[in-house]
Order: C-alpha cells, then structure tokens, then sequence
C-alpha cells in the first residue's frame, strides 16, 4: 500500500520572475510543510528542461536548491505523463523498501522560451522526431489530423468542439491555482486563430510554467488528509502515428484503465471523477470515450448536455484540466495526482466535487503513446 | 538554440529513407516500414530486409500548419499529410507544389527532393522527400 501524505502547488502561469528552481522549490516545501514530516528520498518529474532551460541532473538540482544535499534523488520523463511515471516510480522505491517516504515533484519552466516556433519545438520532441518532427510536423499538427479523423468519422463540426474548452475554463474560474480562470465565449472558440487546421489556438493547452507536488508514504500519517492509490493502469502505443491503425481509437488508454480497474478490484461506477489529459480537445473527447462515460462519437454531447459537469454524473476535471488549469508539461501529471489528492480528501475548495471519494487520473505522454491512469481514494 | 539546429551526422545517417524512400520489410510477416526497423512492429520477426518503397501514393489524411516549428517558417502554411504508398505503406510528409487550399484526401502523389529544413545561415541545409501532387 502507498499513500498520498501532503501535498503542495504553485499557481500555474508565466512566472517571469521565477526560475526552474524556485518554482520546485517552492511547491516542495509547501508539501513538506502539509505532510510535517522529512522524507528520504525525491523523485523529479519534468520534460523540457533540457532543451529550454540546458539543465538536466534535476535529482541534485532539486535537492541542491531545497537544502537537502544528500537525499537520493532522480528525475523521469515520459512527456506529458512525467508527472505520472514519477509517482510509479515513486511507489516502486516504497513498495521494494528503498524508501518509506518519497517527495515527487513535478516542474516546468517553459517560457524562458520566448517564441511560439521554438516552443513549438520543444513539445513536438513528444513525437517521432526523426520521421514525423522533421518533414515539418508537430504535436499540434498530430492532435489536428487526429481531430480532422474524428470530425470526418462521425460527421462532427468545429461548433462541437467548442463544447470541451467552454466547460474547462468554466472549472478554472473556481480553481485556486488555474491558470486561465475566465470564462469562454461560444464566439471567442469559433474566431480561435488557426494553428494546423483543424486545431485552433483554443483547442489547446497553453504554454504554463509550474510546479505541482505531492509526497507519498508506507503509512497513511498525513496530518490533513490520506489517499490510497488503489492501483496503477499503464500502457504504451507508437510515438509515431502513422503506423496506427486508427486515429479516433487510443487502444493505450483502453489497456491501462481495465488495467487499473481489475488492479483496484473497483467496479468503474465508483470512480467520482476523472481527471484527464486532454492536450486537445478532441484528445479530451477520444479519452472520455475510451473510457466508457460516452459512445463513440458521442464525446460532445456528453460535455454538451452537462453529463461531464462538476455537479454532474461523471465529472472531467473539475479544476479546469490542461485547457484551462494549464500545462506545465512535465509536471502535470503531478498536478492531477495532487488534484485528485485534494478532492478525495475534501480540500479542493472551489472546485470541490461534492462528496468525492474515488478518483481517476489519467496522464498522457506525446499522442496518448503513454498513458498512465490512477486510481486514488480518500481514507 | 536546440531547436535550430541539426547535425550533419544525424541528417546522413537517415539519406537512404529520405532520399529514395529506402524502408523496410520483413521477411517473415512482409510487412513494410519506413524507416527500417530491426524489429518488425508487427510480428517482433528480427529478418527485415530493406527495400525501396513505391514514390507514389495517395493521401489519407493532411493538416494545414499556421504554426511551425523553428526552421520550418519559410515554408508556412505549409500541407503535412499522411501518406499511403502504392504498395499499403504510411509515412508522414510535407506535401510541395500545391496550393493548401487545393489538397484533399485521396489525391495522388508522388515523391520528390526537395528542401526541408535549414539549421541557421551557417547550419546544415537538409533535403528529403516531400510529395507533389500526380503529373500524369
């Protein structure tokens, strides 16, 4: 058994005044500060710091700057899923008996990056770059032949699209540490700038910087609030996209969630909430469908009709998700495990879901190429 | 800047896919590939053979980029498409010659050499296979 103890968040944004280190730093020792107790050994989760801010070695920058020279301490990157692959490999220490007490922290600097070309470039390391990056695609560029697949399959518009970012920046008013915490005009999503067509600039995550963490222990001897992680759903698919079979199935998302579910011994009605990845809106849509809570195709009139709404049957994040919390890449999936810590232990403020035990967080690297879902659960 | 720049290296070793289209198949499940991999995604068979892949196809899938990625500003907007080769092999690729607005799916293809990417004004300028539309 491992459970979530403490956790801690910086606000997601353009920290202009706030570099790579302070910003683990500083979500760190609000996670230490939560859980009041030291702990022997950190895992770092992060994407780009390599190529936007040339610093790697994050096990001793991270400790180096948090005065904890000494402490075992790595890093791990799956892309988006970082977050994600850091509190597996977390609860791997603790399960083996390396470590009884993990800090996983979670942090992106990515607007030391000034322009949108080469941040551009730095997120499409997230697809093959050899043979997808250099003809001249990106990541962007994946999610929008993804959407024009789906829009094409089921005889959706862009009008239906607007669904999904509409509802996220709604959570994000709510949400303490959204980035983008202002509502959405049906007409600002239809005038959304291009960026590959048919994906729009409000189709998107924003470009975040962040720092996201949570501390996990043996023992459930947090002081304000315990979580179990039921179990763990992890699955792979090609980086590269155009050897899938399909663009509007992610059989990846599929194997980790019945993964997770037989893990957990849970029925899939118990789960509360869910907090997905969705880079894209129509990864969002895909997602939800993947996971049981729409048909095929069916995706935007879930989100439509209110069935994904906080106060609704099966609510999607609640806090706003990538579109509208934000996207500090690497340290996301951090952010949704430490989301879902909060409200399976009724600490989510204003986007509390009422009465949440039992969540689900699914962490996506690249194109849905790695998925990793968990199941938490207040105790 | 990382993203700017490209080795040569790193561009040579990839001349044989990207200059004519050298892929993969293998030997035991006949599946084709591009790159060529040592493995074959399909059946995991190690006995992949390489093979110059039809240049031309059609394609199945294409976005309009508004957005590129550093180097690639030159060219915007710009078609990446998904293309399928005579022979049932998908590979991604810059369409050339052809106006945005004109692309549409299922349109016939063929490969040439073109231009790809310059790494800065004194960087490695790269070349690879784009597809223009069919002149028959």
């Amino acid at each position: 058994m491992v459970y979530i103890v403490g956790v801690g968040l910086t606000p997601v944004g353009n920290h202009w005044s706030k570099s790579l280190r302070h910003l683990a730093v500083e979500a760190s020792v609000k996670a230490l500060e939560d859980y009041g107790k030291d702990v022997d050994y950190v895992v770092v989760s992060n994407m780009l710091s390599g190529v936007i801010n040339g610093q790697e070695n994050l096990g001793s920058y991270v400790v180096s700057h948090l005065g904890k020279i000494g402490t075992p301490a790595i890093k791990v990157e799956a892309a988006g899923a970082s977050g994600a692959a850091a509190s597996v490999v977390a609860q791997g220490l603790i399960s083996s008996g390396a470590a009884e007490k993990v800090l996983v922290v979670g942090v992106e600097k990515m607007t030391d990056y000034t322009s949108l070309e080469d941040t551009t470039s730095a997120l499409s390391t997230a697809i093959d770059s050899e043979y997808e990056g250099f003809p001249g695609g990106t990541l962007d560029a994946m999610h929008a032949l993804v959407m024009r697949e789906y829009m094409k399959k089921y005889g959706v518009n862009r009008e239906d699209f607007s669904y999904f970012p509409l509802l996220m920046h709604k959570n994000a008013v709510d949400t303490p540490h959204a980035q983008l915490r202002f509502k959405l005009k049906p007409e600002s999503y239809m005038r959304s700038p291009m960026i590959a067509e048919p994906i729009t600039l409000l189709d998107l995550a924003p470009v975040s910087d962040g720092a996201a963490a949570i501390v996990l222990s043996k023992e459930p001897d947090g002081p304000n609030g315990n979580a179990e992680i039921l179990s763990v759903g992890h699955a792979t698919d090609t980086i590269a996209i155009y050897r899938r079979e399909s663009l509007t199935e992610m059989p990846a998302i599929r194997a980790a969630f019945s993964e997770a579910l037989e893990r957990a011994n849970i029925e899939r009605g118990s789960i509360d909430l869910y907090n997905i990845h969705d880079y894209s809106s129509v990864l969002g849509y895909i997602t939800t469908e993947e996971l049981g809570l729409a048909e095929r195709g069916k995706a935007p009139e879930l989100f439509k009709n209110g069935g994904a709404d906080r106060d609704g049957p099966t609510p999607v994040n609640p806090e706003g998700g990538l579109k509208a919390r934000g996207n500090p890449v690497g340290a996301t999936g951090v952010y949704q495990i430490a989301e879902a810590f909060l409200q399976v232990t009724g600490r989510a403020e204003g986007a509390q879901v009422e009465g949440a035990k039992t969540a689900l967080t699914l962490s996506a690297g690249g194109l849905a190429s790695n998925v990793i879902i968990h199941l938490i659960r207040g105790v | 800047m990382w993203a700017y720049w490209q080795s040569v290296p790193a561009h040579w070793r990839e001349i044989p896919a990207r200059y004519r289209l050298e892929g993969g198949e293998c030997q035991d499940c006949g599946y084709r590939m591009i790159p060529r991999e040592d493995i074959c995604p399909k059946c995991g068979s190690r006995n992949v053979k390489p093979i110059n892949l039809p240049r031309k196809g059609k394609v199945v899938n294409y976005t309009v980029i508004w957005n590129a990625p550093r180097g690639y500003e030159y060219y915007t907007p710009y078609v990446i498409a998904i293309i399928e080769l005579e022979d049932g092999t998908r590979l991604t690729a810059q369409l050339t010659d052809v106006e945005p607005s004109d692309v549409k799916e299922g349109m016939e293809v063929e490969m040439v050499l073109r231009k790809t990417r310059v790494s800065g004004e004194s960087g490695l300028i790269a070349y690879s296979y784009k597809f223009r539309p069919l002149i028959k």
